[in-house]
């Protein structure tokens, strides 16, 4: 058995084979609830209402994948220069925590917003630059440097919430005053509960497809990544893209963070994020790290958490089948992608 | 302080500790070496610890003995590395993206199985661990004995094992195709022998020994499955194998170190200096000293000449 390159791969081929990995995960998805003892058409169904079947399934999933399009456009935008940016988590929080020092009266309305936005995002930009100067300076895996950083950032905001930053309103919870009224995104649209964390992680979207498609940026940071020692032998300045990438991602991870806390939950706590960061990276490679595309697969991904959230509460099947569908659809389909350039031959 | 740390540095227990916190690392370090020296980066390493902690653990509440829990946790060890290994080797699939979903998988089916199976408990059932057992005579030496001979049968087996590792990777031909595979594939080929059947193989083995890592902290550390308990351990080994030079000595060098670490965080939270600093400070330290360890080793590291590289028959 051996792999041999299709040359033109039809477009039935191209469609099809993720067509085909979506599908075995469904078929994944039905063999779980099978095995916890439930229906596995019924639990579907229940993934499918409990995401989109109602106004409030509806905002509940856009809620949920503000957050994750964030972290998957940090991802897709790293792992397009193979930069592997795994720390998207302590970038989050690095964010949450500039949405607390800045909002809670430190500054007042018409400036807090803005500020605290941009200086959020310094703050992840700064994060991540940290790896990716060791990494092109002293040849340190980034991989390991950025995983290790959000142990690091979860033990810091574990220390700021039962220190410096604790509520003296908490009744003794470990988390942080409420922001100010004028510290907190709007809502998008009045009477519904979207914030506008939402718009701006759309517009983020935009934004970074443009820099890919329409800017020497993009383009050099696509050619990093497809082949480092080519784009440096083009005369790129590979090392300056390496750190323009990571002030990108970084800050982008951020901005995650800061609208969870300006936008969704007025304050700062340990439980603030359940992984967004971790999960971005099935966003973005479902995704196939295309910007636009990270909106897409966002909201499916807060699809399955907020159905498998409601669904487990009325079958019974423990909700980290949500975790286990995503792991198999993100190996799935890089499998399917795979296979749409090559086929497994005999001999 | 520094006679606080003293008294600390000159205890038995200390040291007892050191080996007991080590013991983990050191199964879940020589996993993923032999993975890289066979060329393939494992990053599935940390979710496979979870997997192998709650699968040693239930095989255990169910009713098998202490040791078929550890063959149970490396044979889903095993299972989860054989996933990796086909889709990272034939496929030639990116190692950073499979490891991530491996790491994924694993821990989201542990949370899974463990939910399905103990569905309403709010404290998970303890079992019976592994006992401390004391070696005849060595453990009567003063000092050396209750730190180094007085350790739970794992601990043994952990620097057995790297011992093991050692010996076959320097020793035998088998070590030294798999060496081989990770340094020139198309020489090892030329011999006549499949790169992706000993890739795939190294995979499937250190796999195990990852899992058979993360068992302890279910079958020796602790007596109970809790979730986040590998807590990181499986990445601090990715760094612990950069660390050691791709070498097993150095790498169990590098765990004990690490070990030592942590074993005097703990200890110096005790310490009047605890009341002072911030105890999120203490549990810092160790992976800090991760990261410098890493940014120490990476000059002079000796990587893999074929790590991460795919292999296809025939191709220059």
């Amino acid at each position: 058995m051996r792999l041999e390159p299709v040359a033109n791969p039809t477009l039935l081929r191209q469609l099809g084979l993720p067509a085909l990995a979506l599908g075995a995960t469904v078929l994944v998805a039905m063999a779980l609830a099978l095995l916890a003892g439930a229906n596995p058409l019924a639990v579907l169904g229940q993934i499918v209402t409990g995401a989109v079947g109602s106004r409030f399934a509806v905002l509940e999933t856009l809620n949920r994948a503000t957050p994750l399009i964030f972290t998957g456009l940090a991802v897709a935008v790293a792992f397009r220069a193979k930069l592997w940016n795994i720390g998207a988590e302590a970038q989050l929080y690095a964010g949450a925590i500039i949405a607390v020092l800045l909002g809670t009266g430190a500054l007042g309305a018409p400036f807090v917003l803005p500020v605290s936005a941009v200086v959020a995002l310094l703050a992840g930009a700064m994060l991540l630059l940290v790896p990716v100067l060791l990494k092109v300076r002293l040849g340190v895996d980034e991989v390991v440097t950025t995983l290790l950083l959000n142990f690091i950032m979860a033990l810091f905001v574990s220390y700021l919430l039962e220190g410096p930053l604790k509520d003296p309103m908490g009744m003794g919870w470990p988390k942080s005053a409420a922001l100010i009224p004028e510290a907190r995104l709007p809502r998008m649209v009045e009477g519904l509960r979207l914030h506008w964390g939402f718009g701006l992680a759309l517009i983020a979207a935009g934004i970074v497809w443009v820099i890919h498609t329409r800017t020497t940026l993009g383009f050099e940071m696509r050619a990093v990544g497809a082949n480092i020692r080519a784009a440096r032998f083009a005369g790129m300045p590979v090392t300056a893209v390496l750190v323009k990438t990571a002030l990108l991602s970084g800050g982008l991870a951020a901005l995650a963070g800061w609208s969870e806390v300006a936008g969704a939950k007025g304050h700062l706590s340990l439980d603030l994020s359940p992984g967004f960061g971790y999960t971005g990276i099935i966003v973005a490679m479902l995704a196939l790290l295309h910007p636009l595309g990270v909106v897409v697969t966002a909201l499916f991904v807060a699809g399955v958490f907020v159905g498998a959230d409601a669904m487990s509460r009325a079958a019974g099947v423990p909700t980290y089948i949500a975790d286990m569908l995503l792991a198999v659809a993100l190996l799935f389909m890089v499998l399917a992608i795979a296979l749409t350039k090559v086929r497994v031959v005999r001999g | 302080m520094g006679q606080q740390v003293i008294e600390i540095l000159i205890s038995a227990s200390f040291w007892a500790a050191v080996l007991r916190i080590a013991s983990p690392l050191i199964f879940a370090t020589m996993g993923e070496l032999i993975c890289e020296r066979a060329g393939v980066l494992n990053l599935g390493i940390e979710g496979i610890m979870v997997i192998g902690a709650f699968a040693g653990w239930m095989a255990v509440y169910l009713g098998l003995p202490l040791w078929g829990g550890v063959a149970v946790a490396f044979g889903a060890g095993a299972l989860f590395g054989l996933l990796h290994g086909v889709l990272v080797v034939p496929f030639g699939l990116s190692q950073h993206v499979v490891g991530l979903g491996v790491t994924l998988l694993a821990t989201a089916t542990a949370y899974f199985a463990y939910r399905l199976a103990l569905p309403q408990v709010t404290s998970p059932p303890k079992i019976v661990p592994f006992q401390v057992w004391e070696v005849p005579v060595l453990s009567d030496i003063p000092l050396l004995g209750p730190a180094l001979f007085a350790q739970t049968p794992l601990t043994y087996a952990a620097f057995a094992c790297a011992g093991l590792v050692a010996y076959v990777l320097y020793r035998t031909p088998l070590g030294l195709a798999l060496r081989a595979a990770g340094e020139n594939p198309a020489a090892l080929e030329a011999q006549g022998v499949s790169v992706t059947g000993v890739r795939i193989g190294a995979v499937m083995v250190g796999s195990g020994l990852m899992a058979v890592g993360g068992s302890f902290l279910t079958l020796s550390a602790f007596s109970s499955f809790f979730f986040e308990m590998v807590n990181g351990r499986g990445w601090i080994c990715i760094a612990l194998v950069v660390f050691g030079a791709w070498r097993p000595g150095k790498a169990v060098l590098g765990a004990l170190l690490f070990a030592g670490f942590d074993a005097l965080q703990i200890r110096l939270q005790q310490t009047p200096m605890g009341a002072v600093v911030p105890y999120q400070l203490f549990l810092m330290l160790p992976y800090v000293f991760s990261i410098l360890a890493l940014v120490v080793m990476s000059r002079r590291a000796q990587v893999p000449a074929a790590l991460m590289v795919p292999y296809t028959k025939g191709e220059r």
